[in-house]
């Protein structure tokens, strides 16, 4: 029986991403379980700093190569399929994201494993996996057990805790094979392609001040940059705020604008109609300030207050500037 | 320029999805079935391709609820050709199974590119897309947004998306899968009066094809997440309310 | 000048559903005295008003009208329509059929527009909800509503609800206090709950014919199912439609709009309005009920009936009201119109409100109090000016909120 758990490591532009500790740490507490090995494949080109972050793998299988200096699903892929050959994992675990996806469903036709994507809990109840993803954006959870003795497993960002994987340690270094090992490549990468500058996604950030018809003009649009600014995030509104022209079309939240899931939503003088409601009820925290007390917006809000936003955004903004500035200091 | 589209026909989540008895799988009679959305989305990538190109767009898809409407939509769009598998089965099939059906429908023929949808709302095993060119052994990017031809149409050069607004430029040699995110302009429309006048006269081809003895991934059961029963309501003054706001904030590591 | 009234559609004369080929054979009647582009509110938006629009097709220059911004612009108010001397079908016959010759191009429409069309076709209304939800804002109305399907016998009154009062929030509270107003009349109604769908005003004002077709062949299926007396409809746009097209195309039926069928029960209604509001109000005329329809009167008999209520006129009213911008199918333009409009409809009528130092603004279409309260708070009029459906008006004075 595999006991061996394997992570996929990602970086962009210079850094490991967060995913790739959030995957270690719970690879981590699995191998343990499965009495097993954690084993790390990091690829790219120049990463050897990335070794000394990776201490909570016992192997790392360390793919540094110039022609895998960029992400290319089918480099990465073979890679991969080494790193499995070697490793004998029960488990390989992957990021449901741009680079994990690429490779899950990919690598599962190809070695014959079963996979599961959207995973959002992974546990080991003795020697057996049990998995829960959600479908149907989040409406519908399955609780899945992968068969066979290898199989691959996407989990959804933010999940799980990314301290547990940031642990010291002397993993032992396994070199891929320098000549010779990939196949003939049939992509290659060309060039990134930069966001835009100066135009805020609001959909990737994850702290999010949303104004409303409440905020009344675009005069007192200031304070809740402020508050945003304060938090270390960026102000968005619902649809009125963008028809009247104070915010741009970026910034629009709900159903004809964009669709947010940040760690915070606050819902400032926004009274939530349903096409509102659309673009950020998936939200982890949404805390709603309003005069009206039947504001549909405290339906879908876990934290509400019946409140004027100009009393509450400034004592908001000057609260958290009042926790930050002792260590400023 | 030979392009497939793969398309997958999903629960309708107006409609709501309701779990079955057994409490392992969605119950079928409580669906309906719709386009994914990102396939409309590589429908639209290959119509515009096939515009560009000259080419041709033929597009498939198992026999999962009222396919025929989809599949008349997309010749009213402009489609070539359309395929319905039957597979006896009128419930969706694993991505896996779907995947091997696929496979053998398009082994051996001469397409150029195969467009499918990303990710589909049901997904549970993997996407169809990866899956179909690993068990085809071609070339698979996904999340891919915008698709031009280079080279006298040997190779693609496809934007594959990034968070933050990144996106890499791959060059990709033909054939190959793509999983779309999004087309470069939003899915046409096609007025119902078209529709109406394609569903009378078109021709939707069907084949046969056995779905194999899937491997089903283990599910145990299937649950609803627990409603909330609306906001819990901080009171006080609005400095107590910024306080307390900030307290929740603090517990979430949301401020540093 | 007595009341203008739309001339119903002629038959034999121009297509129910003219497309681009037939519209210079039917402006060949055009005289170009530019009367629609004078009066149109969006003219001096359009990059070819109505009058130079029609010229332009009729010089075979159909195809640069259709890729400027005025298919899109038209809000169906029917000012042109009324004034045309010639009595052409501007917002129902020239804009429909721009609209239909551009869907049939091929591109995507306006995101938010082309959304409520595919919401329409698989759900019978445009905001995407399930059928099955559509009475579900009867259960909290504190009476019985009885569904048409379950009540299994004839009735005196089939109430059809229609979209926007069904499923919008606003709406649905106007809805229940219809439903209370009903119960104290003891009106012998039923709704047809989920077996109702879009009447299809919007799709036909969209151009979406096929879409159009569907639902009347629909509904005159379900409604010829059963028995009733007369039809009563909240919403004035699909009042219009049941009442001129719906004959045309197989579905002949009594209907009425709830201004004229309480305006009949006036005399067994009026013991009832005991309390006295505070009482300056002042009455939209909706393009639907108004010019197209010619309902005038009976709104403001119901509300002068209200004790108290002083009744007072804007600058623009009847025949000259201006439209509150929501059209039929522009209520899905928006965006489109905001980006291009400096100044919205919705905010000229609330200043217009506003100018006769009324208290209340009331209102009969379903579409009308979002906009209007969205242009309130705009203004900041907040603490001067509200909006009332007359419905609510009159469940207030009758105490049965």
């Amino acid at each position: 029986m595999n006991k061996n758990i394997l992570v996929v490591a990602e970086h962009f532009r210079g850094h490991l991403s967060d995913i790739t500790f959030e995957l270690l740490g719970k690879g981590r507490e699995l191998a343990q379980v499965l009495g097993g090995k954690l084993a790390l494949v990091l690829m790219g080109h120049e990463i050897a700093s990335f070794v000394s972050e990776v201490g909570a793998a016992d192997v790392v299988y360390l793919a540094d190569r110039p022609d895998l200096r960029e992400f290319t699903p089918e480099s990465y892929a073979a890679v991969v399929r080494f790193a499995v050959g070697q490793a004998s994992p029960r488990l390989v675990m992957l990021g449901s994201t741009s680079v994990g996806l690429d490779l899950l469903s990919f690598l599962s036709a190809q070695l014959n494993v079963p996979c599961l994507d959207n995973c959002t809990r992974l546990e080991a109840r003795e020697a057996t996996l049990v998995a829960i993803s959600q479908i149907y954006g989040g409406k519908l959870y399955a609780e899945a057990i992968l068969p066979g003795e290898t199989g691959l497993v996407a989990v959804v960002p933010g999940m799980f805790p990314t301290e547990a994987g940031k642990l010291s340690g002397q993993p032992e270094i396994q070199r891929f094979p320098y000549v010779g090992a990939l196949p003939e490549p049939r992509m290659t990468f060309r060039k990134l392609i930069e966001p835009p500058a100066g135009d805020v996604d609001i959909t990737k950030v994850p702290l999010l001040v949303a104004v409303g018809r409440g905020i009344q003009s675009a005069d007192n649009l200031p304070l809740a940059q402020a508050l945003a600014q304060a938090l270390g995030g960026a102000v968005c509104g619902s649809r009125p705020v963008i028809d009247q022209g104070w915010l741009p079309l970026t910034r629009q939240v709900g159903k004809s604008g964009m669709t947010v899931k940040p760690k915070l939503y606050l819902a400032l003088g926004i009274s939530g109609a349903p096409e509102h409601q659309e673009g950020m009820k998936g939200a982890e925290l949404i805390i709603a300030i309003n005069t009206d007390p039947r504001a549909p917006i405290f339906n879908v809000a876990h934290f509400g207050a019946v409140a004027d936003v100009f009393d509450v955004i400034p004592a908001l903004t000057e609260e958290i500037q009042r926790r930050q500035s002792p260590r400023a200091a | 320029m030979n392009i497939a589209v793969l398309t997958k026909q999903v629960p309708d989540l107006v409609e709501g999805v309701e779990i079955d008895a057994s409490g392992k799988a969605v119950d079928p009679d409580s669906i309906r079935y719709i386009l994914s959305e990102s396939d409309d989305h590589a429908l639209e990538e290959a119509l515009l391709l096939k515009e560009r190109a000259k080419g041709r767009v033929e597009v498939f898809s198992l026999e999962t609820g009222e396919v025929r409407d989809t599949l008349c939509t997309a010749l009213a769009k402009g489609a070539d050709r359309v395929v319905l598998i039957r597979t006896g089965q009128d419930t969706p099939l694993s991505n896996h199974a779907a995947a091997k059906i696929f496979a053998s429908v398009l082994k051996g023929l001469p397409f150029d590119l195969i467009l499918t949808g990303v990710r589909a709302i049901d997904d549970l095993d993997g996407s169809l897309g990866g899956l179909l060119a690993g068990y085809l052994d071609l070339p698979y990017v996904g999340l891919v947004r915008k698709v031009e031809l280079a080279n006298g149409a040997a190779m693609a050069v496809v934007q594959k998306e990034f968070p933050g607004g990144y996106a890499a430029e791959l060059e990709v040699k033909l054939p190959a899968v793509l999983g779309i995110q999004a087309a470069e302009q939003p899915p046409r429309y096609v007025p119902v009066s078209r529709l109406r006048q394609i569903m009378k006269t078109a021709k939707v081809e069907e084949q046969g094809a056995a779905p194999p003895s899937d491997e089903p991934l283990g599910v145990e059961r299937m649950f609803k997440p627990e409603e909330g029963a609306g906001a819990a309501m901080l009171s006080g003054s609005p400095e107590e309310v910024a306080r307390q706001v900030v307290n929740l904030l603090s517990e979430r590591r949301l401020v540093r | 000048m007595g009341v203008l009234q739309t001339p119903p559609i002629q038959e034999g004369l121009p297509p129910l559903f003219p497309e681009m080929g037939d519209i210079s054979r039917i402006f060949r009647t055009c005289i170009q005295c530019g009367v629609c582009s004078g009066s149109c509110p969006m003219g001096e938006v359009m990059d070819f008003a109505p009058r130079k629009a029609a010229k332009m097709i009729a010089d075979g220059r159909g195809e640069e009208v259709l890729a400027s911004n005025t298919p899109w612009l038209c809000i169906a108010c029917h000012t042109c329509q009324v004034r045309c001397p010639s009595q052409l079908l501007i917002p129902d016959g020239l804009f429909p059929a721009l609209r239909s010759a551009v869907m049939a191009g091929g591109k995507a429409l306006e995101p938010d527009l082309q959304k409520a069309l595919q919401n329409t076709y698989l759900y019978g209304n445009p905001m995407g909800i399930s059928p099955r939800k559509r009475a579900e804002w009867a259960q909290t109305a504190g009476v019985p509503v009885p569904i048409l399907a379950q009540v299994k016998r004839p009735v005196d009154v089939l109430w059809i609800v229609e979209c926007y009062p069904s499923f919008e929030p606003r709406n649905q509270e106007i809805s229940r206090k219809l439903a209370r107003i009903l119960n104290a009349l003891g009106v012998d109604f039923a709704i047809l709950g989920h077996e109702e769908r879009c009447m299809g005003d919007c799709e036909w004002m969209a151009g979406e014919r096929g879409l159009f077709e569907m639902l009347i062949e629909r509904n005159v299926e379900i409604l010829n199912k059963y028995r009733f007396k007369e039809i009563l409809i909240t919403d004035p746009h699909a009042y219009r439609t049941l009442l001129n097209i719906y004959p045309k195309l197989g579905g002949t039926f009594r209907v009425k709009h709830y201004v004229q069928f309480l305006t009949e029960r006036l005399g067994q209604l009026k013991p009832l309005l005991r309390k006295k509001p505070s009482a300056a109000v002042t009455y939209h005329d909706s393009c639907c009920l108004g010019r197209k329809t010619g309902h005038y009167d009976e709104p403001r008999e119901l509300l002068q009936a209200i004790p108290g209520v002083k009744l007072l006129e804007m600058i623009q009213n009847r025949e000259s009201s201006l439209c509150c911008g929501g059209g039929a199918s522009t209520i899905y333009l928006d965006r489109y119109i905001q980006e291009r409009v400096k100044d919205r409809l919705a905010d000229r009528r609330i200043e217009q409100a506003a100018a006769t130092e009324a208290e209340i603004l009331a209102v009969a279409c379903p579409f009308e109090p979002a906009r209007f309260e969205d242009a309130v708070k705009l203004a900041g009029y907040e603490r001067r000016l509200i909006v009332r459906d007359i419905i609510e008006l009159l469940a207030e004075s009758m105490e049965i909120q």
